[in-house]
């Protein structure tokens, strides 16, 4: 093989690991990736039973039913409208009424969000980001959320909980 | 006082720096030997400032000084010793003088040891790291001073994050740092020869231990991380594709591909060009990582600093350190002449096929990283990408990768015979298949992927053995001569075989922990039993009790397996009363490489209280099988080759090369 042959099959060989590459990517892309929806952009969007999707809010106060084997009911609420969550499993530690939470699933035909994950993560200076976003938009911003950076620089990660 | 001192130590390491990257590349440029070493005395006087200021930040922590402003959000009195001590890098502030703690330490390292350097590469070299060193203190003393005063001192402390009070926490950041920081030499050395215009193999000699150091750090730290979440974070997840671990993945596959590719241009003096650009991008990566973790760019299942004004700031670094590289590189590696000629088929062949895999599938990760964050910026479009992403694109990268790794060792250099490699991974492969049969067999009807994929595993340690085999000619010859012979390997092959073995060992982990993973989760009462995984549970008692600076509710389990008592198992929850918050401690029972897993939720009204248990087969495998990557790195690191003194430039060695 003479030097130009050497270097043509390398880079036909690193155009076809590239090409396998971008078609794995547009393949995840189509199927496995999740939109980010508040209860009214929910309700806005129509988003058709049984599509995935994340759902975030703070915990309707007053709304958290626990029902027998660790079936839990909650709303998910934005100042405008609220959704009803229904979850089975162990809620995260920080899981609390009026806090920011972020579950993962798909609406049922009863119009149900039924979730199959749920992060929940506060502290005086903390929601999840989605959830602070959302409701800046909306003009439900509580101005003290995020005025300090959460200190915890390493990793203090979210508590989940998934089915 | 001793905030001041820290303070004043941490400024005048930044006059240090600014003289560091300015005087030794001005000597080099004049050809002044005296100006060229001033770089050896700043760089170990710069450790020692930062290590004084280190020092002082930590006696800060542990004498509980709650009039500065990083202890009093970050402790408290009634902290464990330990705790106080780790909690200095568990903060934004303390964790970024770590960061440069580690730079000067391995500044400090290349100028102690790097006597058989050429002075000028020496003078260049420290002179980068001089640069990336003088940005970060910037950093630090412009927006993130850990030694700010508090006017009117409090009396307690605000407590560190618990969940960040765990032994776990103390050694994952450094490890993680030490890796990430690492990179930082390679970089510089890769910016010293362009600087230079001018490569040899020698070059690729002297940057390979430092490559290794880090890259063995860095595969610790992240086998750590990834264990501390699993037993702390109380719902057995050991890897979440969360982007802060896709910042420390993204440079040790990049780091991992340097590797390689320092190999094919020490041996045979070719792939320089990528090699350089590597040693870029690995750092990069790494620079990249830290803004993501220090930015609070993203949120993810880890929690950061929020502040817009250190986003922008390391950007900048970014920016400068990434761009200012990247366009040297464009403006000199031309200059750089090429090496070696090979075959496609060949070692060298194998280990650019090892790269482009390994490039690639980090591509895919930054891409599913920084995706969503594009996306928001010039849209509005809010997505998340998660782990079915990256199995999808990451995972079938990563089988070509991992079915490509037992040949490449089998090749030869040059000009390989790929047949030839195939008949001697045949054992390998005839136990890969035995492997598969078996285990489809015994979990018929199942999953049929798994075996499939711990097939893979079993060639890949499979092929690291044959070639020791091979190269020792064992059942060729009587024992005694293959014993002599597998002395006289040289370790950096016992250090291929254990990091690839290794690979083989943490995907069988992954896969069953994935596949045959056994769960119950309900409410118990006192003296209720679950059954999980042929285990009996019974939950004895539930007690309280009073920690340090927390309320702990225990619940104590007695195992039993047919009818014989194993072990008590004793899951808590505790609750931090400083900062409200409560954390789930998982109990883990070990048997063999698997682990049950125990964890608690919360208490109804009747007494009743939540659990969660797991029964993770072979889960263990996971992290021994980093941790043996890791064993491999040090023997490669401990080769004959890499210590004894550098040797001299080989300009012959070019002539030699076979020109085909």
């Amino acid at each position: 093989m003479t030097r130009k042959q050497r270097r043509l099959t390398m880079i036909g060989g690193s155009l076809a690991v590239l090409a396998i590459a971008a078609a794995l990517v547009l393949n995840a892309m189509r199927d496995s990736i999740v939109f980010f929806s508040t209860p009214t952009m929910a309700a806005e969007k129509q988003i058709p039973p049984g599509k995935r999707f994340r759902l975030g809010g703070l915990v309707q106060p007053g709304s958290l039913v626990k029902g027998d084997n660790l079936a839990v009911n909650f709303s998910v609420a934005d100042g405008a409208a609220t959704l009803p969550v229904a979850y089975k499993g162990i809620l995260p530690d920080l899981f609390r009424e009026g806090q920011g939470v972020v579950a993962e699933g798909a609406i049922d035909a009863s119009g149900v969000f039924r979730a199959d994950t749920v992060l929940a993560k506060h502290d005086e200076t903390y929601m999840p980001k989605d959830v602070a976003d959302a409701l800046k938009k909306q003009g439900h911003w509580k101005d003290d959320y995020g005025a300090k950076p959460g200190a915890t620089a390493a990793s203090a990660p979210v508590q989940g909980a998934s089915k | 006082m001793i905030a001041e001192a820290g303070h004043y130590a941490l400024v005048l390491a930044l006059g240090l720096a600014l003289i560091q990257s300015t005087v030794p590349i001005l000597g080099a440029r004049w050809g002044d030997h005296a100006l060229m070493n001033v770089a050896r005395s700043t760089a170990l006087a710069q450790l020692l400032f930062v290590g004084a200021s280190f020092a002082a930040l930590t006696m800060l922590h542990v004498v509980s000084d709650f009039s500065v402003v990083n202890v009093f959000e970050n402790s408290h009195s009634m902290k464990p010793m330990l705790y106080k001590i780790t909690g200095v890098w568990g903060n934004h502030e303390g964790s970024m003088l770590l960061w440069v703690l580690i730079l000067a330490l391995f500044g400090g390292l290349v100028a102690a040891f790097g006597n058989n350097l050429p002075l000028s590469l020496r003078a260049h070299v420290l002179t980068v790291q001089g640069w990336i060193a003088a940005a970060f203190y910037l950093f630090i003393l412009a927006t993130s001073n850990p030694f700010l005063r508090i006017s009117s001192p409090p009396i307690e402390g605000r407590d560190l994050n618990p969940v960040l009070q765990d032994i776990g926490l103390a050694v994952h950041p450094p490890m993680l740092y030490l890796g990430y920081v690492g990179f930082s030499i390679s970089f510089s050395f890769a910016v010293a020869a362009l600087i230079e215009g001018r490569i040899d193999a020698a070059w690729a000699r002297w940057v390979r231990p430092w490559t290794l150091v880090a890259w063995i750090f860095l595969t610790l730290g992240i086998a750590m991380g990834s264990y501390w979440a699993y037993y702390e974070l109380g719902w057995g997840g050991w890897w979440f594709w969360d982007p802060v671990e896709n910042a420390s993945l993204m440079p040790w596959l990049a780091g991992t591909a340097l590797l390689h590719s320092a190999v094919v241009m020490e041996k045979r003096n070719a792939l320089k060009v990528w090699t350089i650009l590597l040693s870029i991008l690995t750092f990069s990566l790494s620079l990249l990582g830290t803004f993501l973790v220090r930015s609070g760019v993203l949120t993810s299942v880890h929690a950061f600093a929020t502040d817009p004004a250190r986003g922008v700031f390391i950007l900048l670094i970014l920016c400068l350190f990434i761009g200012g590289s990247l366009s040297l590189f464009a403006a000199r590696a031309t200059a750089l002449k090429q090496g070696g000629l090979f075959a496609p088929i060949s070692r060298e062949g194998a280990l650019v096929l090892n790269n482009l895999l390994l490039t690639v599938a980090c591509g895919t990760v930054l891409f599913g990283t920084l995706y969503p964050l594009a996306l928001e910026v010039l849209t509005g479009i809010k997505l998340s990408v998660g782990a079915p992403f990256f199995n999808l694109t990451f995972g079938p990268l990563f089988v070509l990768l991992m079915i490509a790794v037992p040949f490449g060792p089998m090749l030869a250099w040059k000009r390989g015979d790929l047949l030839g490699a195939a008949q001697r991974l045949m054992a390998a492969g005839i136990a890969a298949l035995i492997a598969i049969a078996v285990l489809y067999a015994w979990t018929y009807g199942g999953s049929t992927f798994a075996p499939l994929a711990i097939g893979l595993a079993v060639f890949v340690i499979g092929g690291a053995l044959s070639d020791l085999a091979e190269r020792t000619a064992l059942f060729r010859v009587p024992l005694g001569v293959a014993m002599a012979r597998a002395r006289g390997l040289p370790r950096s092959t016992w250090g291929t075989a254990f990091a690839h073995a290794g690979a083989g060992i943490a995907l069988i982990g992954i896969v069953c922990e994935t596949t045959w993973n056994s769960e119950y989760i309900g409410t118990m009462k006192p003296r209720d039993v679950a059954n999980v995984a042929g285990y009996q549970l019974k939950l004895d008692d539930i007690t309280q009790r009073q920690g340090p600076n927390f309320r702990e509710m225990i619940a104590q389990f007695t195992v039993s397996s047919d009818g014989e008592t194993l072990q008590m198992m004793t899951p808590s929850k505790r609750n931090f009363t400083t900062r409200g918050s409560s954390t789930t401690e998982a109990a883990l029972l070990t048997r063999g490489a698997s682990q049950l897993y125990v964890s608690l939720g919360d208490t109804n009204a009747d007494g009743a209280i939540a659990v969660r248990i797991y029964h993770k087969p072979l889960v263990l495998l996971i992290w021994w099988g980093p941790v043996l990557m890791a064993f491999g790195g040090l023997l490669s690191l401990s080769d004959r080759r890499l210590r004894v003194g550098a040797p001299k430039p080989a300009k012959a060695t070019r002539a030699l090369a076979p020109a085909e």
